[in-house]
């Protein structure tokens, strides 16, 4: 089998400016996100016969096809979970490029979750598994439900509030050099930090990521394809899906060790099939629906053992110049909380070497989708 | 009653927990065939297939694995007695087996009657009932108050 080690390439990202509220649609805000994809990889809408997204997504590939003029389609892919999905969608245009399915790929992610609603506060759709279990305690949000995972971990390995601290700052320190930020023009201090109200103790309003409207889009052909588009080609050199035995989603309490996430599998299977280690990363865009989620990835993936994820971060690790300088763009919590896509377009520009906290000579980069549900991953090289 | 606490919407595998809960049994799905307790209970054993299950009484002593104290914004009724706690306990009897629930003084006292700075994880604590809307749903007391 010949996998799909740098048989594709990124050539095209693209994106909606991110605000709490955008007065467009989904649907409108989906078309020029794809759009603008689609030009800065110099491909014209009907030349794209293959999509994928989440399942989370409002916009179907009937409307997004009709809208922005693709060609006829022969692949196209949803992905469950909310944010653990976002690699997958880059994933499976991977994996059907490279097997021949498709040959323009273009996946996306419209949200309008700034002035949309908030999706735990919908009572009347309730699934009864597993909210039968959870819901009627006042376990009510995804920051309850990560808390909860959150709170063991500080108990059992010694994690503190300066941690998530450390994780909440780096994020915000990349989102103050990048103009198309929500935070672009507001620092964050340990004093705000320590002194900000709580959502569900031990998380604070920092440790919670953006409510943004937004969308984002990026292009996938095939590597021979690439080398003859306008930009630099990012190549996926490994990728993985995640879902490991007995997990039971955000409410992971169920099994034998809640702490060892979705990431643990995502990450065997993604360095099984890569030519590199963790050690060869230089930058890494991890899911920040919480902060909790970095130190946590940073144990699945196999930049430091169980339990060390938290003091990885101490001494600015996650800053530029740091050991594995992370969210770049500022991240889920401080550029836009776009479920994740913006990580993905994040990682491409450091590739492309044009991030607005480029790390020099970036030339591989991790990209994550969100720890704590069934999840995926992208190891993109240049 | 939109402001009040939210009952248990359970699915066919769940609900004879909740009919064992109205009489004030906390009872967990077992496989009848190969023994091994499950939870979420499930149509089938992971284990050994057998669709066939029993539901063993638990003591309903366990301990805090962790807990979350939630601040606002919540549903209303959850606001309203807010900061409370939700505490996950694993089972003295099956300690993998751990539930979702709430610390409380008395079984019918309200989900914030604990304070705060009295949570902490290996705390051992011991199930109780009371009624949401009608709904028999278990609560969990403090073995030394
Ligand atoms: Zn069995």
């Amino acid at each position: 089998m010949p996998g799909i080690k740098d048989a594709t390439a990124v050539v095209g990202i693209g994106q909606t400016p991110f605000a709490k509220h955008l007065p467009e649609s989904e649907k409108a805000l989906a078309c020029r996100a794809i759009l603008a994809a689609l030009d800065d990889a110099g491909i014209a809408a009907s030349e794209v016969d293959g999509l994928a997204s989440y399942t989370m997504e409002e916009t179907d590939e009937v409307e997004v096809a009709k809208a922005v003029g693709l060609g006829d389609l022969t692949f196209f892919s949803k992905v469950g979970y909310g944010g653990g999905g976002s690699c997958a969608t880059v994933a499976h245009l991977a994996a059907a490029i490279a097997a021949g399915q498709a040959t323009v790929g273009v996946a996306w992610r419209s949200r309008k979750r700034g002035s949309g609603p908030r999706p735990w506060k919908n009572t009347t759709v309730q699934l009864p598994t597993p909210a039968q279990w959870t819901r009627p305690f006042g376990l009510l949000r995804p920051a309850d439900e990560i808390g909860m995972l959150a709170r063991r971990y500080m108990h059992e390995y010694g994690a503190t509030r300066d941690h998530l601290f450390n994780v909440a700052l780096a994020c915000r320190n990349r989102a103050n050099q990048n103009p198309a930020a929500i935070m672009y023009e507001r620092p964050l201090t340990r004093e705000m930090y320590m002194t900000s109200r709580w959502i569900s103790e031990p998380l604070c309003l920092f440790d919670n990521c953006l409510e943004t409207d937004g969308a984002l889009a990026c292009v996938l052909v095939s590597a021979e394809r690439a080398r003859d588009c306008r930009t630099r080609p990012v190549y996926v050199h490994s990728a993985a899906q995640g879902l490991p035995a007995q997990h039971h989603g955000m409410v992971n309490y169920w099994n034998d060790d809640p702490l060892t996430g979705p990431a643990w599998t995502a990450a065997r299977h993604l360095w099984k099939h890569a030519d590199f280690t963790p050690e060869d990363v230089d930058v890494a865009q991890i899911y920040d629906a919480f902060t909790p989620l970095i130190p946590l990835s940073l144990e699945g993936y196999g930049f430091c053992a169980r339990g060390e994820g938290a003091a990885f971060t101490e001494g600015g690790a996650l800053e530029i110049g740091g050991r594995l300088p992370v969210n770049t763009g500022g991240g889920g919590l401080s550029e836009a909380y776009v479920h994740g896509f913006n990580l993905i377009n994040e990682g491409v520009k450091q590739l492309r070497g044009t991030s607005t906290a480029q790390v020099p000579g970036a030339a591989t980069c991790l990209v994550t989708a969100g720890e704590g549900v069934p999840t995926s991953a992208l190891l993109l090289r240049s | 009653m939109s402001d009040s606490l939210l009952s248990p919407v359970p699915d066919d595998d769940g609900a004879p927990f909740w009919q064992y809960a109205a009489h004030g049994e906390l009872r967990v799905q077992a496989c009848a065939d190969c023994g091994e307790l499950r939870f979420p209970p499930r149509p089938c054993c992971p284990h050994c297939h057998s669709f066939a299950s029993e539901w063993r009484r638990m003591s309903g002593r366990g301990r805090v694995w962790s807990y979350v104290v939630p601040h606002p914004p919540l549903l209303p009724a959850y606001a309203e007695q807010a900061p409370y706690n939700a505490i996950v306990v694993e089972l003295a009897d099956a300690p993998r087996i751990r539930l979702v629930g709430n610390l409380v003084t008395a079984p019918d006292a309200p989900l914030n009657s604990v304070p705060a700075q009295r949570l902490r994880i290996g705390a051992r604590v011991q199930a109780v009932f009371t009624e949401v809307d009608g709904v028999s749903v278990p609560r969990w007391v403090l073995e030394r108050p």
